[in-house]
């Protein structure tokens, strides 16, 4: 038996306001919200984000393994169990290397565990899927997708569009890991047309007449779903969840119609508050459903992307247990507000002056390369006689200390209306977190005005800046937003 | 192990300093040659006869090349010499060290910054290639972080914290109004600095000091040759300087109300110096004010009066040109700006002037006549990660 084994989602913090778009743009926008990545984020740290929860690791708690129960101490973590990672985008950081290597050392996955991105295409997710289901008896693989979704300002992808990571863990029932929703049928087609596209290099993609993707798109979406009920033996009232995840609108729509299932058991596509976020699509909202299933229930997962790909899944009795990291509900209920103008300011559609100081100095890949634990799995040290924290880590420590998600509280804070940023002013907070050690850094997802003493962060990886192409990542801290107030 | 220091063996004979100011019109040449042969005038000296320089620039030059090409120096030993916003202080240290050794007759300490080239605001340090984890905020953004945490420690309202500070700004630029080579000449009285906007936490552009080019120069020999220079050396009574480790940046003990390095660089300094109550004993002294919180936790690392008190004696005038002991009597960074190689020896232009009794009538200090130690204190850094250096120079020997 081999499916589902976890899942972990992010969700930027800051959501656009779409009837915001037209006074601005003269044209487009709509009604509700669309999920916004915050200047300092990317696929790559949204990538880390929703990988971290999947693994079961949110801010406050230990790592505590795929299945939610705490395992004994970070070594024993459930990273240590991965065997491989992908990593799906259409919005790729870098291109020419791979990203999955920063995801790799965000999580501090084995050496030998391989890093792969699958990228170019919302289809992508589908092929890391793919590829991860059909490696039975190859251990637990862990699929990250993640997109940033940008249009012309004014245009239907920008306001239809959103920002997301999520991310699947997917291996064979074991003990330790039970399947949670098990794979029961497969079906796929293929086909060559033309609907949307981007030059390499252009940061928008245009689409063809809206009928003939409809079209197209809906004849093969059923194709692909006549296939997967036969494979499955089942008829369309045995499906108690659809998921349809697709990057044309209509065509989504019209395939619901078609498919034989009620409307009612679709699956909520969050076009209304967090937009299409293309190749994390089907992982969210995969995700969202299970957070919602029962056990033993059928969920079906259709996906439009140049063909239709249809997955059947059959949840298991260990869903009744598990508590997701960061669940997509709290995550949907939790954000705040970004203006138009900003937003076009953070995706580079409003060059705006910025503070006259120099930018920032590109990264060292040498010095990045010794410092990688640090860097990018906030690993500091702990003294000798294990009293001290250090972060950054000490030379003459001996046990290394990872700090990515702990918890901890505002001591001193102050407001840089000096400091180069992409997005001034700089907020910048001295944090004492739990486990131990202090760190003076910078804040995010947050408002200058609702800064405190006393008040509880989180750590997130965060793109600090970009120069000679190189971007510098590191973490930064942001609010704590719970919707119950659990313990830590 | 012991910090000895040099007391009474080296001494100050000759000095120079440019006026403080945005120079267009001249580059870190022009400010070298300007302020090096005021102090050879002063010292009654020629370039020859200085046997090593050493240079203290932050960033407007590398090596002893930057002094000996613009003086044209033949065959002279020349150390470019850093150490964050100390630099200044740092060459002078290292040139009296160099005399008291014996190695040297006679040296010269130059610091120099040519800042205003760079086309930003403020000052801008070197990027040095790292791995992109260090802080990014400014100077003012780290030092702003005392304000809230000095109020919280010892009840000091918000309001008030905010006149304590406009109150150091006001008196610093009163005392820069009566210094033609301070960079801002005007008062300003604390009813329009607590209406300045905020730029960094609490602080307004005015809570920041200035930003300037400029150098200033010192002549150093051997104590017992200084007569034969001028009637008035000002003798080296102690120099000590600490290098933080940065450690207090990750202490969840520290809490911003002190700077550790400057403790330690002040007791060492009265240890060789032999000052015991330097509130009395002092007719003067000199800081770092780069921001004004800055001063206001130095009057307490520098033991001018107790923990929590400061911010009582700075509204009370105690540090005032007139006051107890006089601060920045020249002005300080507030009104000359930090050209950061050359404000460490700006603080000892202005020891030199007020100790011989040649600070004009309407900026002398109040102690004059009555006290002949001064302090200069120089600081580079952040709050839990600073340099920290303080000198005591006097006019009497023993």
């Amino acid at each position: 038996m081999r499916g589902i084994l976890g899942w972990g989602v992010h969700l930027p913090y800051r959501r656009l306001d779409r009837t915001a778009i037209a006074p601005v743009a003269g044209t487009g926008g709509g009604t509700g919200t669309r999920a916004v990545a915050s200047y300092d984020e990317d696929t790559t740290t949204m990538g880390v984000a929703a990988a971290l929860a999947a693994l079961g690791r949110e801010a406050g708690g230990e790592d505590r393994g795929v299945r939610g129960s705490h395992t004994s101490g970070s070594q024993a973590s459930a990273s240590q169990t991965i065997r491989t990672l992908w990593f799906a985008t259409t919005a790729p950081a870098y291109q020419d290397r791979t990203n999955a290597t920063a995801l790799h050392a965000a999580l501090r996955l084995p050496r030998t565990t391989p890093a792969y991105d699958a990228t170019g295409a919302v289809r992508s997710t589908t092929a890391a899927l793919d590829a991860a289901l059909s490696a039975a008896g190859t251990g637990t693989h862990l699929v990250v997708a993640s997109d940033l979704r940008t249009g012309r300002p004014g245009s239907a992808d920008e306001a239809a569009g959103g920002d997301a990571a999520a991310a699947l863990l997917i291996g064979d029932e074991a003990p330790e890991t039970p399947v949670l929703a098990e794979l029961t049928a497969r079906a796929g087609v293929t086909e060559e047309f033309l609907d949307r596209w981007r030059a390499p290099g252009d940061q928008t993609s245009k689409t063809w007449e809206d009928r003939f993707g409809e079209t197209r798109y809906t004849t093969v979406a059923i194709e692909a779903w006549n296939g997967l009920l036969t494979a499955a033996g089942l008829t369309p009232d045995a499906i108690d969840v659809l998921v349809i995840a697709g990057t044309h609108e209509r065509a989504a729509k019209s395939v619901l119609k078609k498919t034989g299932v009620p409307a009612s058991r679709l699956h909520d596509p969050f076009a209304a508050t967090v937009g299409n976020t293309g190749a994390a699509h089907p992982a969210l909202l995969m995700a969202s459903a299970l957070e919602g299933a029962q056990p033993h229930q059928s969920i079906a997962l259709l996906i439009l992307a140049d063909g239709a790909d249809a997955f059947l899944w059959r949840t298991t009795e260990a869903l009744a247990a598990h508590r997701p990291a960061r669940p997509v509900a709290e995550q949907l209920a939790q954000s705040g507000s970004v203006t138009y103008g900003r937003y076009l300011a953070w995706r580079g559609f409003l060059p705006v002056e910025p503070p006259r100081r120099p930018e920032p100095a590109r990264t060292s890949a040498s010095a990045a390369a010794r410092a990688t634990d640090w860097k990018f799995a906030l690993v500091g040290t702990r003294s000798d006689d294990g009293d001290a924290v250090h972060l950054p880590p000490s030379p003459f420590d001996p046990t290394p200390h990872p700090a990515a998600t702990a918890e901890g509280t505002i001591v001193t804070f102050t407001v840089d209306r000096l400091a180069y940023s992409p997005s001034p002013p700089v907020v910048f907070a001295v944090v004492d977190f739990d486990g131990g050690g202090r760190l003076p850094l910078e804040l995010t997802d947050v408002d200058a005005g609702e800064v405190a003493i006393g008040l509880r962060v989180e750590a997130t990886f965060r793109r600090l800046s970009s120069a000679d192409g190189i971007h510098n990542y590191f973490w930064k801290a942001r609010p704590v937003r719970r919707l119950d107030q659990r313990d830590h | 192990m012991a910090s000895h220091g040099i007391k009474d063996r080296v001494a100050i004979v000759g000095m120079g300093c440019t006026r403080f100011a945005e120079h267009w019109d001249s580059g870190a040449d022009e400010l070298l040659l300007s302020a090096t042969g005021e102090a050879f005038t002063a010292g009654g000296v020629t370039k020859e006869q200085i046997d090593a320089y050493w240079l203290g620039t932050a960033q407007s030059g590398m090596s002893g090349i930057t002094l000996a090409r613009p003086l044209e120096l033949e065959g002279k030993p020349v150390t470019r010499v850093e150490n964050y916003c100390a630099t200044g202080s740092e060459a002078l240290r290292q040139a009296a060290y160099a005399v008291a050794s014996g190695a040297y007759d006679i040296a010269m300490a130059v610091g120099v910054e040519k800042v205003k080239d760079s086309g930003y605001q403020g000052l801008n340090a070197f990027p040095i290639p790292g791995d992109g984890t260090a802080r990014t905020v400014t100077a003012a953004a780290m030092f702003s972080m005392v304000v809230p945490a000095y109020g919280a420690k010892y009840g000091v309202a918000p309001q008030e914290m905010r006149e304590v500070l406009a109150r150091i700004a006001s008196k610093n630029h009163a005392n820069g109004a009566r210094n033609p080579k301070a960079q801002f000449r005007k008062e300003w009285p604390v009813e329009k600095l607590l209406a300045m906007p905020r730029v960094a936490g609490e602080l307004s552009v005015f809570d920041c000091a200035g930003v300037a080019d400029g150098a200033a120069a010192a002549i150093v020999v051997r104590a017992e040759d200084a007569l034969g220079y001028t009637d008035k050396p000002l003798y080296i009574k102690a120099l000590s300087l600490v290098a933080g480790n940065g450690l207090p940046l990750g202490d969840p003990a520290y809490d911003y109300t002190t700077f550790p390095e400057i403790v330690a660089a002040a007791e060492d300094a009265y240890r060789q110096a032999g000052i015991a109550d330097p509130r009395r004993e002092l007719a003067m002294a000199e800081v770092h004010d780069c921001f004004t919180p800055t001063e206001l936790v130095l009057m307490e690392d520098l033991g001018f009066c107790e923990r929590g008190k400061a911010w009582q004696d700075v509204l009370s005038g105690a540090f005032d040109l007139d006051g107890e002991l006089p601060v920045n009597p020249d002005g300080g960074l507030k009104s000359f700006g930090h050209p950061v190689g050359a404000s460490g020896l700006r603080m000892m232009y202005e020891a030199w002037l007020q100790l011989r009794g040649e600070a004009p009538a309407e900026r002398r200090i109040g102690t004059f006549g009555e006290r002949d130690l001064a302090l200069t204190h120089n600081l580079g850094g952040y709050p839990g990660e600073m340099v920290g250096f303080v000198s005591v120079l006097g006019t009497r020997l023993g």
